[in-house]
């Protein structure tokens, strides 16, 4: 194997290693390099922020374990912005059971740190099977779908869901998730009862929704860790994503050198050959 | 018979669907609600036989020692750990068992799944993105732009890339996408279609 | 005489008078300031041309009321606070507020009415005082029968169903229909006969929706001709499940397929089997069979989201073909880049058709051909209208919810 041939076919193992060392090291030692905010996060952070005290969003934390790494700062950045504002939140999880677990670690921390009641300030809806199914009964009333919340208080004892019937009482609905679960929030609870939706979804799957962001059907996009580092800078709550975002740097450029590599490979062994070949 | 009633199921339940779409009538709407209903009772039920199934098929594995017959046991035993701290051990609070299981072992090995990607993407994208072509050259250079403009680094280095890249986010990708989508539309417009009216029915066997 | 003025004498008298004539000085000032702007008590004009009628495309028991806002609201003397909306049963009963909204609103939905009742509305400007439009009335609500704002969806639909049948049936009648060739399909015959040469079993995924997405009752039927045809070569077929539903009917499917190869005997239900319904815990499943199985050839056809690359790089490391096929647009440079054929969109859809070679099936296609020809003349129009700012073109296609 010549050169050309090894720069063509490095050892895969060889590229997982190095992208491991790539992310660990910035963790460790980060640089802390400046972060731009894209339009598509702003647009969600300014609907956010221009609801009023005592308003009411529903936020459906529809991620689980997996893609914790990137949706959890999301939610827990929306959360905080939320709490901060005196914004009440509906919580939901209506991707997958294990979701649930996640859901209650991120409500249960920002209403800590803002000191937030449960049942006054917030409630957690918890999950439900069939999540299009649960969107259309909780289009007609949230107590169609969910007669108790998570912790199994009636919903006519909570406090907070007094005047609060369905997404018409609610001023967006905030779905953050790994899955294709925002197309059925867009279809079913922002075109069939026209309530205002936003979102936050892992990287790997972003590109798909920016359709609905040119066609209006979301009000703004957080996409992948990046999105959350952006909110992050937005709330001036620098936390985990903002952290993360030199691994990814570093990650993204040596990919980037990996390509090259490959292609100069490629081009230097095809010419070569051309060139004994005359 | 057993093929003409499951068509005929079939296809009034497919175009009672279509007909109560159109129809806004509290009438149609109750029937809707109805469908709805069930198909919450119907995915509560297949759980069961989910599990019924999972339970088979790992214990069957273990009962004939077929090849790799340890891990069906360690499939086996999660699931009863996992019920067993659920039922008895005080359910879902969060220093319960149950939840400790679900905070300190699934959820890093399902982050661990997730990162999989990480690697994957980096020796993926090595792999496939060669200049082999013109149109090959204009992916790899659409790939590397975007790759670099959606990170902080990439304004750093060079400024405009942001622009670039969002422009190639925006329209390049949106309209293949676009155009995909329509295509997949009616693709699965034709598919309903083709279901409803009888015209498909391999699902049923009998197809060439 | 001692003429300072802060003697510690004066300072004493002067502490106290100062503060009082200050206060007196101060409270004058207010009275002048008071009474040159006296409290605005005159009432903020009232609504006006208001408008109350059933709410119409819904399944009734809604009445819509409508208004111009007051003129000094927003404008005026813009003191307008919000807008009470009153209901009664008759024109000169006692009318109740149902609802209200904030300034600069100008339209309410009453969903608190019954149907076929008589109801009169009044709507009230609200400042420190309050000003109510003219009753306006009897207004009843019902539902409707039929959806308006859905008109151009049906047309669709009942154009495109024309155009299936009409295909459909000139297909049957023996027309010849062309299908151009798609490289995945026609190596399934390949990939099977390869798998059973190895005597290695072949791997058939249905993605990771429910029975509820086409996508998967697609699957379903390229999973019933592929299984025909493992039934008739002799292989072993795997289908790890990640909805029960699905698992449910896919054995169904498997099973018939057996029984129209004419090899009952061979299938075999518990190689159909419900995995896991937590994404990478099945991801990790499948990858785990990929590797001990050493399967032959791996399917993936169906709805597909982050885990794809997982998978699909996993299946070419262990050196599988692959064949993959869906309608996650966002997944599809995945499978291109470590599958060996992937069909993209509507191939996918095409794929039991071409796979069958039924040529009623075929003609289904025709009719996709002839549909997407319609949508492109409408792009080209629309994006024509709207260079001119010709909105009525465009709103023809604007669907109500």
């Amino acid at each position: 194997m010549n050169i050309y041939e090894k720069m063509m076919s490095i050892d895969r193992r060889i590229l997982f290693i190095l992208i491991a060392v790539s992310v660990i090291i910035p963790l460790l030692k980060p640089l802390l390099l400046p972060i731009n905010v894209t339009k598509e996060v702003r647009h969600l952070y300014e609907f956010i922020d221009s609801l009023k005290p005592g308003e009411a969003i529903l936020l459906s934390l529809d991620y689980d374990p997996s893609t914790m790494a990137e949706c959890h700062p999301m939610a827990l950045g929306i959360l905080r912005h939320c709490f901060g504002k005196g914004i009440k939140v509906m919580v939901t999880s209506l991707a997958r059971p294990e979701g649930l677990g996640t859901a209650e670690m991120a409500l249960t921390q920002a209403a800590r740190e803002y000191e937030k009641k449960n049942g006054e300030d917030y409630v957690f809806l918890g999950y439900k099977p069939a999540p299009g199914a649960v969107m259309l009964s909780m289009g007609e009333n949230f107590r169609l779908a969910f007669p108790n919340d998570y912790y199994g208080t009636s919903m006519e004892d909570i406090p907070m869901m007094r005047g609060i019937k369905n997404y018409k009482d609610l001023k967006i609905v905030i779905t953050i998730s790994g899955s294709g679960i925002i197309d059925t929030w867009v279809i079913y609870a922002g075109g069939r009862y026209g309530v205002p939706i936003g979102a936050g979804v892992t990287a790997v799957m972003a590109t798909d929704y920016y359709k609905y962001l040119q066609s209006g059907q979301l009000v703004g996009l957080l996409g992948g860790l990046k999105g959350a580092a952006e909110y992050e800078k937005l709330i001036r709550h620098p936390d985990m994503a903002t952290k993360g975002m030199d691994g990814q740097n570093m990650a993204h450029l040596l990919i980037v050198f990996f390509i090259v590599i490959g292609n100069i490979g490629y081009i230097l062994g095809k010419r070569a050959k051309s060139t004994k070949g005359k | 018979m057993r093929r003409q009633i499951p068509l005929a199921i079939t296809f009034i339940g497919g175009v009672v669907m279509i007909i109560q779409y159109f129809i806004p009538h509290q009438i149609s709407q109750e029937i809707y609600r109805g469908v709805l209903d069930w198909q919450m009772i119907v995915g509560g039920f297949v759980l069961v036989l989910g599990i019924g199934s999972l339970v088979t098929h790992h214990t069957e594995k273990v009962k004939r020692q077929k090849e790799g017959w340890g891990y069906s046991l360690v499939a086996l035993l999660g699931l009863v750990m996992m019920a067993i701290a659920g039922l008895f051990f005080g359910g879902m609070a969060s220093d319960k068992p149950f939840m400790q299981i679900f905070i300190y072992a699934q959820n890093p090995i399902q982050a661990t799944m997730f990162s999989l990607l990480a690697f994957f993407i980096a020796s993926a994208a090595y792999r496939a993105f060669r200049a082999r072509s013109f149109i090959a050259t204009l992916l790899l250079l659409a790939a590397i732009i975007v790759m670099i403009g959606r990170v902080p680094i990439g304004a750093k280095i060079w400024s405009p890339i942001r622009v670039i890249s969002n422009w190639l986010l925006d329209y390049p990708n949106m309209v293949a996408k676009r155009a995909i989508g329509l295509g997949v539309g009616l693709g699965m417009l034709s598919t309903a279609l083709k279901i409803i009216l009888g015209i498909e029915r391999s699902y049923l066997g009998g197809g060439k | 005489m001692d003429t300072r003025f802060w003697t510690k004498e004066k300072c004493k008298w002067r502490r106290k008078v100062l503060p009082l004539t200050a206060f007196i000085i101060l409270l004058a000032l207010w009275g002048t300031i008071r009474a040159q702007s006296p409290v605005d008590t005159l009432p903020p004009s009232p609504p006006t041309e208001v408008t109350a009628f059933d709410t119409p495309n819904d399944a009734g028991k809604n009445i819509t009321i409508n208004w111009k806002l007051s003129t000094d609201d927003g404008a005026g003397r813009n003191i307008v606070k919000g807008y009470d909306i009153l209901r009664s049963e008759s024109q000169e009963g006692k009318f109740e507020v149902v609802g209200s909204v904030v300034a600069g609103i100008s339209t309410f939905q009453d969903d608190k009415v019954k149907n076929r009742r008589n109801y009169f509305y009044k709507v009230r400007a609200k400042d420190h005082t309050s000003s109510d439009s003219p009753t306006v009335g009897p207004v009843q609500a019902s539902g409707q029968w039929y959806h308006k704002g859905k008109t151009v969806v049906l047309i669709f639909v009942v154009i495109f169903t024309a155009l299936v049948i009409y295909f459909v049936e000139s297909a049957k009648k023996g027309k010849k229909l062309y299908v151009r060739p798609i490289p995945g399909m026609d190596a399934v015959d390949e990939a099977v006969g390869r798998a059973t040469e190895m005597g290695r079993p072949i791997l058939y995924i249905l993605g990771l929706s429910t029975i509820s997405d086409v996508a998967t009752i697609a699957s379903l039927t390229i999973l019933g001709r592929v299984a025909k045809k493992v039934a008739e070569f002799q292989s072993k077929l795997l289908v790890p499940c990640y909805n029960p539903i699905v698992m449910t009917v896919a054995q169904e499917v498997v099973k018939n397929a057996y029984l129209d190869a004419g090899r009952p005997d061979s299938y075999d239900e518990s190689n159909i089997w419900f995995l896991s319904s937590s994404q990478f815990a099945y991801a990790a499943g499948v990858n785990g069979i990929m590797l001990r199985e050493k399967t032959a050839t791996n399917f993936y056809l169906g709805m597909f989201y982050a885990e794809s690359l997982i998978l699909a790089e996993t299946g070419n490391i262990a050196g599988s073909i692959q064949i993959a096929g869906t309608d996650a647009v966002t997944q599809l440079p995945f499978f291109i880049t470590s599958c060996d054929y992937t069909l993209i969109g509507e191939e996918f859809y095409a794929a039991s058709a071409y796979l069958s070679r039924e040529p009623k099936l075929l003609g289904s296609i025709k009719a996709q051909d002839w549909g997407k020809a319609g949508l492109i003349a409408l792009i080209i129009l629309g994006g024509f209208f709207a260079s001119f700012h010709f909105d009525t073109f465009i709103n023809l296609f604007t669907v109500g919810h």
